[in-house]
């Protein structure tokens, strides 16, 4: 990414707001008890939701599997357990929906759930039978957030959650994209429609959404959902092995991920990410990277500039 | 879809590699002990190709219309399904080609082609259907996930392209295809995995029919004599 004024006066201002971020979990992770997440506010409606939430793509699409499904289920208990609040799935993610679904009866229905899904099919009028389904596949009485996944028949669909949140039957609406596509639509439809979240890809070695459609959000009033925070593993898997710079001891960053997790939520525009995984262990390491001290705007320049060095 | 070209082939893998072999785990534990049953087709089918008894290629093609259609509907509708919507645009395949396997063990058409090119490549394309099952024990999977004929899509495939090439007559013009096909996919799903030494075998198969068949065409289109039975 080329450096742009606008580049350095966002990183700026991320800095700014991470001196701001509580700073709730030093003396907890010392003494070994993980602190709750810290938590970020949904510019539309005040509320505030956990910055860290649990991803389905590819990790909760065991299907019928009764082992796979146990160990989903696990990584939900563990995530509700230190503080998890936004599941995100969707219809095109194989069975994911119906482990979500089945996790959380087996859990006896976590109240802290905010539930987040989309609507994937080109036929607009399909639209709202899809969202049916996936809410009978969640067992939940109604989503938080449904979102138009990778704006597919987007009018059409957010014609239908617009009537949904009218009606009561939906919270906030959305739209999303990942790994960068279609960033121009994705800005003039952030631009025109009223929007409640955004869920995109962004991490500290793709930052196009810094350019457009992060501040976009911030001036909008958007909340904004980071995907595929480790690129699918591939991240973390290219930084194995590589030693943690002095700043991460700053940040309270004891792995790469969490270096990494900080990095994304230290922007002021991102209102949680939403890594995946299958294993316990990752999710409370991930849960934990929101709390602590977070990078300020130099901090995050050297932590970007590292990375890309490795 | 657009901006098609900013896609990349991991980006339709629904599904992890621990996920997509404990399918073959839990598919084999289903079906125990059939797996016996399904080698020793595999052998009987070996056989009929060798010895060429009267109605061999009637018998081979019936019976590679069971392991079709029950390797659709049991593996790739049922199990599969499960973690990959387009399965339910694949397994309409299997049941076509049952259905083609079948019309040609009724109608008749195959004979058995005793040497050539075709013959070699399709003796070699079924010993590696029936040496898929080591791949799983030898990649660390163990015997559990083990791939084997008339149960697991890929060696039914790959047996069935070798079969077939032991065999002549137009009609397997015709039945070729869906295998190839289904090959292709499946060397494509297993490197987009991560999974080079199992993609091997189905490119292989691939590789391996469409140079036996293009041999095939070529001695045709030239006159060379055709090696018959």
């Amino acid at each position: 990414m080329t450096t742009t004024r606008r580049n350095i006066l966002a990183a700026g201002l991320g800095g700014a707001m991470a001196a701001l971020l509580p700073l709730q979990s030093v003396g907890a992770q010392t003494t070994g008890v993980q602190a709750a997440p810290a938590r970020r506010t949904i510019p539309s409606s005040g509320d505030t939701i956990a910055a860290v939430g649990l991803g389905t793509w590819i990790t909760f699409n065991v299907g019928d599997d009764p082992v796979l499904r146990d160990e989903c289920m696990e990584v939900m208990a563990a995530f509700f357990a230190a503080g998890g609040q936004m599941i995100d799935s969707s219809p095109m993610y194989g069975s994911a929906q119906a482990v979500v679904g089945d996790g959380l009866t087996r859990l006896g229905r976590p109240e802290a759930l905010f539930s987040a899904d989309k609507v994937w099919i080109s036929d607009g009028d399909a639209g709202p039978a899809q969202i049916e389904q996936s809410r009978q596949l969640w067992g939940v009485p109604a989503f938080d957030l449904v979102q138009v996944h990778n704006l597919l028949a987007w009018r059409e669909h957010l014609a239908t959650l617009g009537d949904m949140k009218a009606d009561g039957r939906l919270r906030y609406l959305g739209i999303t994209t990942s790994e960068g596509r279609r960033h121009d639509l994705f800005e003039d439809v952030m631009r025109r429609q009223p929007l409640d979240f955004v869920q995109l890809s962004y991490t500290i070695v793709d930052r196009e959404a810094e350019e457009r459609l992060l501040p976009m959000a911030m001036d909008r009033g958007i909340a904004v959902i980071v995907n595929r925070p480790f690129r699918q593993g591939a991240l973390t898997r290219q930084l194995e092995g590589e030693p943690l710079p002095g700043w991460a001891a700053e940040i309270g960053a004891t792995t790469w991920a969490q270096a990494i997790l900080k990095f994304i939520l230290s922007h002021p525009a991102v209102t949680t990410v939403i890594p995946a995984t299958t294993r316990v262990d990752h999710v409370r390491e991930n849960l934990a990277a929101s709390t602590g001290p977070m990078p300020d705007a130099a901090l995050r320049a050297r932590m970007a500039a590292d990375v890309a060095a490795l | 879809m657009s901006e098609w070209w900013t896609y990349r082939p991991e980006d339709f893998l629904l599904f992890s590699p621990r996920v997509y072999w404990r399918l073959f785990e839990l598919h084999n534990a289903a079906l125990w002990p059939g797996q016996f049953a399904a080698v020793a087709l595999l052998a009987v089918l070996v056989w009929l190709a060798a010895a060429r008894p009267a109605g061999h290629a009637r018998l081979i093609t019936a019976a590679l219309a069971l392991a079709w259609a029950f390797t659709g509907w049991a593996f790739v509708w049922s199990r599969t399904a499960t973690i990959n919507w387009a399965a339910e645009y694949l397994a309409p395949l299997f049941a076509i080609e049952a259905l083609l396997l079948a019309l040609v063990a009724v109608l008749g058409g195959l004979r058995g082609r005793r040497s050539g090119i075709a013959t070699v490549a399709g003796w070699l394309l079924v010993a590696l259907a029936a040496a898929q099952p080591l791949l799983a024990p030898v990649s660390g999977r163990g015997w559990a996930a083990a791939e084997i004929f008339a149960i697991a899509p890929d060696p039914t495939a790959i047996a069935t392209l070798g079969l077939l090439l032991t065999l002549r007559g137009p009609m397997v013009w015709a039945l070729v295809p869906i295998p190839l096909l289904w090959c292709a996919l499946s060397a494509l799903t297993l490197w987009t995995m991560g999974e080079p030494a199992a993609a091997a075998l189905p490119l292989a198969a691939c590789l391996v029919t469409l140079a036996a068949l293009l041999a095939v065409a070529v001695q045709t289109r030239a006159g060379a004599p055709v090696p018959r039975s």
